[in-house]
């Protein structure tokens, strides 16, 4: 333990500022696979454990087309994109066989997938290590906030996600596109009798799942090194995310990855060998004091 | 016209088989030499994280064995490699090995595991008394403890200790030179990088007695992030930093170092910068990383080593690691004592290699010598220099002085209780 460093930490614009951006860029794209996750389960109320392959396939489509056309924002595009339809298709021809089956199974068909898409990447990328490299716009010095550090490309990687959450939020509340997939979460027998295509509703959640996790991967790849299994360690922190912030919550979503986020990122300063270990301590405190997450909904 | 021959044996085929038969008759060593063939079992990682690292060692043994059999084989004997995939598991490793040897018939091993299961493949070696030679582990213990001792075994790998002397002294130099004191650390929080920094920063603060450790980190190992330690180093603001990350971490934690301009901020010291796997991955390598050699090509800056490298380029269209250069030096050695004791036999070969030179490419002198009292690689070519973004990425490499390293390796012994 180190909290005279946590203390100075505090106490000093500089870190402050620093460790928060810091904190916010893993929360921000935590977030963007953490409501996939959540808004998955929210409506298909599949625990989708093969949704780290999607972070995965984002990253890789990303690394491709920016090595292809040279632009940032066509591997964006890319990324996300590619793994809309992924998802889509993933959700036609195998997850929409196991509505209604069994947890078991449907745990086992994803984490079959889990399998299958890293060998997919190995055989389409090979086994070792890739690096897409930052876009030359982005080579820049960081910028110097209140004597912190940011880089620039961290501000945009913030931008996006927030704007994702917030396109998000008010979709799902205001448009009607957004009640009718919050209808058929809550009650799908009655939207399909009211003469809408509910395969099309879990089809396209699927895909706007998918499409989040790749638009993370994408936006990760010019920091993180890219390797088959790189989805799994996202995954087990996204989970970690929607239970602190309830299973189908967005804001939760949103509120968990952040706070996780900034745990890790202060909890580096004050607690250097228990970072990960405040995580799962965070989470079981909030599971104690309230079982259904920080936002999650009694179940009826 | 379309059957003129009447199924069954015909004319042509009957006497393609007598005179196969006569030819074995006629010659029967032919037959003979084939059955000679010797099998070498190898285990090591073909899947998962480390798997680019055991295919490289694969690729290096084939491309050697290739050259020994075109020769005519260990002391006659055609050898025929038998690979098998351990997925870096220990128990696996132990497995595979014991198969390998009591199913599969081979009677020799070259075991190309990293660490932990170079250990669990030891105690196979100790338990069927098989001749085996550890390639990849460069735990220093494995051959340093005179525990570990058994008459059968060697490594031809680096070993952790040499580099923590080379890399200390070299860093110590510059820490002298530039006024270095305050340093940092971040290193992957397993046995290698808590031993390998704890022996760089012995010898770091023994030629440099003013360091001072300011700063640790000890990110997990394969860890998709590291803002919150580059960021924890910047506040710290050392003059220096050393880490022993490798691979996709290392590449990672430079890409993500890199937009926080943290290597203009401090001297980097990354022990395992200068491999191929990571020089030519990593798409914007900042000017000036200290690394110790991996494998490169152009050191040591001899014909000999250019030609292997691009030998190896040429076959399998990528660069070696530092793996190869162990697992080839492994044939390299296990040829020259067959060729020396005029037998294939194991136990031969063992006493054979004890202290054997032979002429190497890897060599700091052109030579690599078996060290015949604790069965451990020394020689070799190491040093350590600073990067640049393309070829050759170490424009110069200082090497390390195998006077000083072997002085110091005695007096760590001693420490340690080895002897």
């Amino acid at each position: 333990m180190d909290l005279d460093a946590l203390a100075g930490c505090l106490s000093s614009s500089a870190c402050l500022v620093t460790q928060t951006t810091s904190g916010l860029i893993i929360g921000m794209l935590l977030f963007l696979v953490a409501v996939g996750l959540t808004l998955i389960f929210g409506v298909l109320k599949v625990v989708n454990f093969s949704h780290g392959a999607f972070y995965m396939f984002g990253a890789y489509f990303a690394m491709t087309s920016y090595q292809l056309t040279g632009s940032f924002a066509l591997a964006m595009l890319a990324g996300a994109a590619g793994t809309a339809i992924l998802g889509l298709i993933f959700e036609r021809v195998f997850m929409s066989r196991v509505y209604g089956a069994d947890v078991l199974m449907q745990l086992l068909v994803c984490y079959a997938f889990v399998l299958i898409f890293d060998d997919v990447v190995r055989i389409i990328w090979g086994p070792e290590f890739k690096s897409m490299g930052m876009p030359a716009a982005f080579q820049v010095m960081p910028l110097f906030i209140a004597g912190g550090v940011v880089p620039p490309y961290y501000l945009l990687l913030i931008g996006v996600a927030l704007i994702a959450a917030i396109v998000l939020g008010i979709g799902l509340s205001r448009s009607r596109i957004g009640k009718v997939i919050r209808a058929a979460a809550h009650n799908p027998g009655m939207v399909s009798a009211l003469g809408i295509n509910t395969g099309l509703i879990y089809g396209g959640v699927f895909a706007l799942g998918g499409m989040l996790a790749g638009l993370a991967g994408a936006l990760a790849a010019p920091v993180r090194s890219l390797t088959p299994g790189m989805g799994f360690s996202v995954l087990i922190e996204s989970f970690i995310v929607t239970v602190i912030g309830g299973m189908g919550s967005i804001l939760g979503a949103l509120i968990g990855a952040l706070l996780l986020g900034l745990i890790r990122s202060f909890g580096s300063l004050g607690f250097p060998l228990f970072t990960e270990g405040l995580m799962y301590l965070f989470m079981v405190i909030v599971l104690v004091s309230k079982p259904t997450g920080l936002f999650g909904k009694e179940a009826a | 016209m379309t059957r003129t021959r009447t199924p069954g044996i015909s004319r042509r085929s009957t006497l393609a088989l007598m005179g196969a038969g006569a030819m074995s008759l006629a010659a029967p060593w032919v037959a003979r030499a084939q059955s000679k063939t010797i099998k070498i079992g190898m285990p090591t990682i073909l899947s998962g994280r480390v798997a680019q690292l055991g295919t490289s060692s694969r690729n290096a043994v084939m491309l050697e064995v290739e050259k020994v059999n075109a020769a005519g084989g260990l002391a006659g004997r055609q050898i025929e490699m038998v690979i098998r995939d351990s997925k870096g598991q220990p128990q696996e490793a132990a497995r595979v090995s014991r198969e390998l040897v009591n199913t599969d018939g081979c009677e020799l091993l070259i075991d190309a595991e990293a660490s932990s299961g170079a250990f669990a493949v030891h105690e196979v070696a100790r338990d069927l008394g098989v001749f085996c030679i550890h390639t990849n582990s460069e735990t220093s213990a494995l051959t340093a403890d005179p525990k570990q001792h058994i008459p059968n075994a060697f490594r031809t790998a680096r070993q952790g200790v040499h580099d923590s002397i080379v890399g200390g002294s070299y860093a110590a130099a510059i820490a002298k030179a530039k006024g270095l004191k305050k340093w940092a650390t971040c290193s992957p929080d397993y046995a290698y990088g808590r031993d390998t920094t704890a022996e760089f920063t012995l010898y770091l603060k023994r030629f440099a007695p003013d360091v001072e450790i300011i700063s640790e980190s000890w990110p997990k190992l394969f860890q998709p992030d590291y803002t919150e330690v580059v960021t924890k180093i910047l506040q710290a603001k050392p003059q220096a930093l050393y880490s022993c990350l490798w691979g996709g971490d290392l590449t990672s934690y430079i890409d993500q170092a890199n937009i926080y301009a943290m290597f203009g901020q401090m001297e980097v010291f990354a022990v395992n910068m200068a491999d191929y796997t990571a020089l030519t991955v990593v798409k914007n390598l900042p000017k000036g990383i200290h690394s110790g050699n991996r494998y490169i090509k152009t050191f040591p800056t001899t014909p000999e080593n250019a030609a292997w490298g691009d030998a190896y380029k040429a076959k399998y269209n990528e660069y070696p690691t530092n793996w190869s250069w162990e697992n080839a030096t492994a044939v390299m050695l296990m040829a020259e004592a067959a060729k020396k004791a005029n037998s294939a036999d194991g136990k031969k070969i063992a006493e054979t290699l004890k202290g054997l030179t032979i002429k190497c490419p890897f060599g700091a002198d052109g030579t690599v010598t078996m060290r015949g009292d604790d069965h451990t690689l020394v020689g070799y070519a190491i040093g350590w220099g600073t990067t640049i973004p393309q070829e050759p990425y170490v424009p110069e490499v200082k090497a390390g002085d195998w006077k000083t390293i072997f002085e110091l390796e005695a007096e760590w012994k001693k420490s340690k209780g080895y002897t």
